[in-house]
């Protein structure tokens, strides 16, 4: 039995709590409004709305240029929102020409491009292309200004530009009606400050959360026409298409769980205050002796 | 239900995932051998791309199909490559300088004029807003506008920050400080919404729990 003088307060015994304990009880609030499927409402916001009215404003024919820079360790966040706007851009009959700038996620996106088009019953090769990737962000970026083809001479299964239709006049950005990009990391920045302000090609962008501070800038310079920003943003995308997929079905937990982050935040700044005033007393105590 | 293929790489991507959260609880051999699977697919699903999507198309296969000076003077960054290899071996690693000079003289070149056109100039000219009467609108260009001189100034170390100078760095802090809470809320969301795209797919993929 411990000692009455070893005995640890309620605060104290909740700054010294197992971390482990909060890890479990994060995956327990997660998992329950996953499973008991809460509804919330998810009122759109103005970045993600000029997002859907940058694709909203291209016409049948033009061409949505999708580029895939992330990979599996964002794709909770990136691939609800991908689905929609393919779903969006082959609802309206818009061509998707997808690239990508980092390797290991271009399947992602191949698969989330195969699916919406299997969907509504669109063609590879006259509706939607996947050229693949090339390394080198910004050579390839700027390259293709002059000639896409000088990059990408081939499709990601090695058929020739020319040789598909949807490719056939595709030469530069000129015929590039609007890009939306992907991204989990920097490569928003190259788009920016190499294509955007170059060759002043109309772009919008879908982010991790982590990524979104750094593309607000572009935005409210008018650079972005619309941001995405995490599975929230995905959410907010998928209320506007009104075809609620994962990012929907997340929010509850999201909200959930952030509620719990919250309460973790105040109980441990309350156990610091309350257990501070005993920490200094200890610490003049041990300044005396 | 799915194919034999998908069921086996559904149970196998839920056993991974399991497997590498297992590292919340302590460090075990589970975890180990997924991590270890990741880096070495990682690795050999890099080589194989940069093999086939760089080195074949845009080196080999324009050499063999191209006419005229295009044909030779695709040798010249191949060369370049090549030399790049020669940090393997210490007495020829020296040579390795000259396609990292080339490619630290193009970065810097083409980064320079991409910052200053496409960074540095926009955002000037976005900061420089109109505060026209009492509205939100100019409440906001206001905010943006102190947020950033205040915020430069707390940066600016050439004289001690005492007077005006100490109070409006102090003003600086506050805005980096709202700053630094607005980055670590979108990381939190990020780093949950990770874990509520793994557990959805436990849930549905998986076992099936959920539709």
């Amino acid at each position: 039995m411990a000692k009455s003088g070893d005995t640890k307060s309620f605060w104290e015994r909740m700054e010294s709590i197992d971390r482990r304990v909060i890890f479990l009880i994060l995956l327990v609030v997660v998992a329950i409004p996953l499973v008991i499927s809460v509804g919330v409402e998810i009122p759109p916001t103005a970045p993600v709305i000029e997002a859907h009215e940058a694709v909203e404003s291209l016409e049948a024919g033009d061409v949505l240029m999708v580029s895939i820079d992330f990979d599996a360790t964002s794709a909770p966040e990136l691939i609800p929102m991908l689905e929609s706007v393919l779903r969006q851009a082959f609802e309206k009959d818009v061509k998707v020409v997808m690239l990508g700038h980092i390797a290991i996620g271009l399947p992602l996106g191949h698969v989330a491009l195969e699916e919406a088009a299997a969907e509504l019953g669109k063609i590879y090769g006259v509706d939607y292309v996947d050229l693949g990737y090339r390394p080198g962000y910004v050579a390839v970026m700027i390259a293709m200004g002059r000639e896409i083809s000088d990059v990408f001479a081939t499709d990601y299964q090695g058929t020739r530009l020319a040789d598909m239709e949807i490719t056939r006049d595709l030469h530069s950005y000129e015929d590039v009606d609007l890009l939306f990009g992907f991204e989990h990391g920097a490569v928003i920045d190259y788009w920016v400050r190499y294509v955007q302000a170059r060759f002043g090609q109309r772009m919008t962008f879908g982010t991790t959360a982590v990524m979104a501070p750094d593309a607000y800038p572009y935005l409210q310079a008018g650079q972005i026409e619309g941001l995405v920003g995490g599975l929230k943003g995905a959410a907010e995308y998928e209320t506007l298409i009104g075809v609620p997929g994962m990012a929907t079905r997340g929010m509850p937990a999201q909200e959930w769980a952030h509620l719990l982050v919250i309460g973790f935040i105040a109980l441990g700044n309350m156990g610091f205050f309350f257990t501070r005033r005993k920490r200094r007393r200890s610490a003049a105590e041990a300044g005396q002796a | 239900m799915g194919s034999l293929g998908t069921i086996i790489g559904t149970w196998l991507a839920g056993f991974l995932t399991l497997a590498i959260l297992s590292f919340l609880y302590k460090d075990n051999p589970f975890y180990k051998l997924a991590e270890h699977i990741y880096v070495g697919v990682s690795a050999g699903y890099w080589l194989i791309y940069v093999a086939f999507f760089d080195v074949k198309p845009m080196l080999w296969d324009t050499f063999v199909t191209e006419t005229g000076a295009e044909k030779w003077i695709i040798l010249i960054p191949g060369a370049l490559g090549i030399i790049m290899l020669s940090r393997w071996f210490p007495k020829s690693a020296w040579l390795s300088r000259w396609p990292i000079a080339f490619t630290v003289g193009v970065g810097a070149g083409l980064g320079i004029t991409a910052n200053i056109q496409g960074y540095v100039m926009p955002q000037v000219a976005a900061t420089i807003l109109p505060v026209t009467g009492m509205n939100l609108v100019s409440l906001n260009n206001l905010v943006l506008m102190v947020g950033v001189v205040t915020t430069m100034l707390y940066f600016y170390f050439s004289k001690p920050q005492r007077g005006v100078l100490s109070w409006t760095a102090k003003i600086g802090i506050v805005f980096i400080m709202v700053s630094f809470g607005a980055s670590f809320g979108y990381t939190l969301m990020a780093r949950i919404s990770l874990l509520i795209g793994r557990l959805y797919f436990i849930l549905a993929d998986l076992l099936h729990v959920i539709g």
